[in-house]
């Protein structure tokens, strides 16, 4: 951001940049909150898997990993990992910094909402990080807190105060997410500059503004579902709590005359949950495709379809919560009726699958670290895609629900996938943000070893699963009678998946230091470097152009990503040209 | 040392059923070749995906695909696909799940707790006692907390391990007494929830006698990895052994 230089020194930038109102800066300043999240989420899982498999290992300044300790681990791993990563990072991060200039727009609908809703946020990882040092420590039910358990303090050690700041830091989140959701949605739909119609608007904004109509309507409902909990916890209620629930030699809700069915939290939490999941890939998707038509020089193939296809994904995504419930005491028939529409998501993604390679089939595209990691998060899409309909069938989930199948499933499908596009878009939209490129020979290097430890992490717990290895167990060695034996039958796999664990977070230390080099030594970069179509790289929006003069008028005149090929010169037509300008090679 | 040609056998069994466990139930076997089929079906899939994009990265540039029958083809392919693997499911899962078991089933009652699975037979009058949460007590005998009240109890018999016939179908009714938890048998190819506040009957018919592991596969505390048991199965005349030795017990 090139501010004209004011003279007030520390106290003026710090109040510009730590409560800006600017879209940029408080999407940097997510992206930031997202990469100290990821690391200490990276961190904790890295922490479980040597637990896993080496459970004498005693952790420094800490000392031996309890069952207690692993399962808070597991909860705060997932949690920060959903809600501070996937969802915070591309939906508030590259929301803020790029969506207004992609529809022509100089700003979000609500500036202070928006700087309102990033402190929610950093006060939400605040109070979920200092659950570690509350007696009891962090919340220890999972990122899904299925009471009994989460509505209990005396159901374990962390179900007390660690559970109340688990709840209040995801109710905290879930007020910032729907504010931020809000925003996103008005911006797209009033802000729009003039030409920019929907069937132009980017297949990103597409991304943007369906996970934010999810948001809208899912926080909204998991924001009740905390508070009854919390009512169940603390006002004597019971809407989750069974009459005569008798946990650790105490009775609760003796002589309660309501009756409350734990399975009503499953309805509210997976009613959020699973487009909770649809949030944190959709942008990314958007994102795939439009980088893919970029560096092959093509036409997204079937756009339209694809604007269709977002939307349908979004809608059947809140139609499906129920096949997280096939074996939790849903009625038969509703499991059938969610089979069918769990199944049926699976034509709009094949349909998604199929524009991507078709859009680079024999394209000889531009092999830029942005499009190996698009092409990337297409190879993760099918892999982890693919397992979802051998999931939603009620049949075969009652063999592989809540085993390590499910783990690799949503790691490949939503974990990697979604942090390929992260990785996508950052290399992408770096020197939209520095003016400068980061280092592609780094890239490359970060990219082939990041996809070769995704997969070796994450394609043997497929087998793990299918042998049988449950999730949440904090120890797989010294487990008695014949499920010791079927869990023993694990190890050799599981020592194979925290090794390449450790490679691929070890290899992430290529792209922290790719990110510092080029900040400070990397390529200065021109106007448009990626010759692309897409409206951020207007030139009036550059960031080395004077933030005061760039008020002209911004117009587009027809679809992202068109290009023309005459007779040995290519000509690419940028959203805001009337006319064609000719494709300079950079090199 | 086990011979290496029996090593290398074993092994390429366990690569062909994708390392499933043993399958020691009735309706297990069905289960399995669907299973199977799916995991096929799906490699092949990500193989042909893969194939595509390789092969459409490596060739010669050729003018972008204007034909919509390169979308709607495939789509409708896989759109037969998955509705044919959706109704061969739905019939596994109607055939499991939608209608109770026989009258003669046996009936067992599991009670998951943290951090246990107990076990209750009806004993020689068929019926369950009556239980109340005020009366458990581990300590004393009792962990479920059956109530002395009611003559319907006194024969129960509760076990720490399940017991079954081969080749009789068994009628499980299964809740918690704390929170949810997990009630699976992967041998069986069984899983089912246990929840507070609710009995769900699931039902099915071990074949294959020996001993398999019972996990919990719902996190419910510190001691969930440990939380689990063993079911035995017996054949027929070894298992009414095992019960009338059980029932003389209770009766004492
Ligand atoms: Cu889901
Ligand atoms: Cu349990």
């Amino acid at each position: 951001m090139a501010h004209r230089k004011t003279k007030g020194g520390a106290t003026v930038s710090f109040r510009r940049y730590l409560f800006s109102t600017n879209h940029r800066v408080i999407g940097v300043q997510y992206l930031v909150l997202a990469l100290v999240s990821v690391t200490i989420g990276t961190l904790l899982s890295l922490l479980m898997r040597i637990h896993l498999v080496w459970p004498d290992y005693i952790v420094p300044f800490h000392g031996p990993i309890l069952p207690e300790d692993y399962l808070a681990l597991v909860t705060i791993h997932g949690t920060i990992m959903l809600f501070f990563v996937l969802t915070t990072a591309p939906q508030s991060g590259f929301g803020n910094l790029i969506l207004p200039s992609q529809i022509g727009a100089r700003r979000m609908a609500f500036p202070v909402a928006n700087a309102i809703s990033f402190w929610l946020t950093a006060t939400a990882l605040l109070i979920l990080l200092s659950s570690t040092f509350v007696p009891g420590g962090s919340a220890i039910s999972g990122w899904t807190a299925y009471p009994p358990f989460s509505a209990i303090a005396s159901a374990g050690p962390g179900q007390g105060f660690g559970m109340d700041m688990w709840l209040a830091s995801i109710a905290v989140f879930a007020i910032a997410g729907t504010i931020g959701a809000i925003n996103t949605l008005v911006t797209i739909i009033k802000l729009r500059c003039e030409g920019m119609t929907w069937d132009r608007i980017p297949l990103t904004v597409w991304g943007w503004f369906t996970a934010a109509l999810l948001s809208v309507i899912a926080f909204s409902v998991l924001l009740a579902a905390l508070l009854l909990l919390f009512c169940d916890r603390h006002a004597g209620t019971s809407f989750f709590v069974p009459t005569g629930d008798l946990v650790n030699g105490v009775i609760h809700a003796a002589g309660h005359p309501g009756n409350g069915s734990p399975l009503l939290w499953l309805h509210l939490f997976w009613f959020f949950g699973h487009p909770e999941v649809y949030i944190a890939i959709l942008p990314g998707m958007g994102l795939t495709s439009m980088l893919l038509a970029n560096f092959s020089r093509r036409r997204v193939f079937a756009y339209r379809m694809m604007i269709f296809t977002t939307l349908l994904i979004g809608f059947l995504g809140i139609l499906l919560w129920g096949h997280h419930m096939f074996v939790a005491g849903l009625n038969p028939y509703a499991a059938s009726a969610f089979a069918v529409s769990t199944m049926a998501i699976a034509i709009p993604a094949s349909a998604k699958v199929l524009s991507w390679l078709v859009t680079v089939w024999r394209s000889r595209p531009r092999y830029t670290t942005a499009m190996l990691f698009s092409l990337g998060f297409v190879s993760l899409f099918i892999t982890g895609g693919l397992t979802g309909p051998v999931l939603a069938q009620p049949i075969l989930d009652e063999y592989l629900h809540n085993t390590f199948f499910v783990v690799a499933h949503f790691h490949l499908i939503m974990a990697m996938a979604g942090i390929f596009g992260l990785f996508a878009a950052t290399y992408y939209w770096f020197p939209l943000m520095s003016g400068r490129f980061m280092s592609e020979r780094l890239g490359r290097l970060h990219f082939w070893t990041t996809i070769v430890g995704a997969y070796a992490t994450f394609l043997p717990m497929h087998l793990t699963g299918l042998m049988g290895e449950p999730r949440h167990y904090a120890q797989l060695i010294g487990v008695p009678n014949a499920a010791g034996h079927l869990l023993a039958g694990t190890l050799p796999l599981n020592r194979f998946i925290t090794w390449s664990a450790i490679f691929l977070a070890t290899a992430q230390l290529l792209f922290f230091a790719n990110l510092i080099h080029s900040l400070y030594r990397g390529k200065i970069a021109p106007p448009n470097p990626w010759q692309a179509t897409t409206l951020e790289w207007h030139p009036a929006l550059h960031p080395n152009a004077p933030f005061e003069t760039s008020d002209g008028r911004i117009v587009v005149y027809r679809q992202p990503c068109e290009y023309l090929a005459t007779a040995g010169e290519e000509l690419i037509l940028p959203q805001w040209r009337s006319d064609g300008i000719p494709n300079i090679k950079p090199e | 040392m086990i011979p290496f040609s029996i090593q290398l056998g074993t092994f390429a069994l366990s690569l062909a059923t994708w390392g499933l466990p043993f399958d020691a139930s009735t309706h297990g076997p069905a289960v399995d070749r669907h299973l199977l089929l799916n995991l096929w079906i799906i490699l092949g899939l990500a193989a042909l995906a893969h194939l595509i994009l390789l092969v459409g990265l490596i060739a010669r540039r050729r003018a972008e695909a204007t034909s919509w029958h390169v979308e709607y083809l495939p789509l409708a392919a896989l759109a037969i696909l998955f509705a044919f693997l959706t109704i061969r499911a739905e019939r596994l899962w109607a055939a499991a799940r939608y209608t109770g078991a026989d009258l003669s089933a046996l009936q067992v009652q599991v009670v998951g707790e943290q951090f246990a699975w107990y076990f209750r037979y009806p004993g020689t009058d068929y019926t369950f006692g009556v239980t109340k949460p005020q009366l458990v007590d581990a300590g004393a005998g009792n962990p479920l907390g059956i109530d002395p009240a009611d003559n319907h109890g006194a024969d129960d018999i509760v076990t720490s391990e399940l017991v079954l016939p081969a080749n009789r179908e068994v009628d499980l009714r299964i809740n918690s007494l704390d929170v949810i938890h997990g009630f699976s048998v992967p041998e069986m190819r069984l899983k089912q929830n246990a929840v507070p506040g609710m009995t769900i009957h699931i039902h099915f018919t071990p074949k294959v006698p020996g001993t398999y592991a019972i996990l919990c596969t719902q996190v419910c505390g510190m001691g969930h990895y440990r939380m689990n048991a063993n079911l035995r199965v017996l054949p027929a005349e070894k298992f009414a052994a095992w019960l009338t030795a059980k029932q003389k017990a209770v009766q004492r």
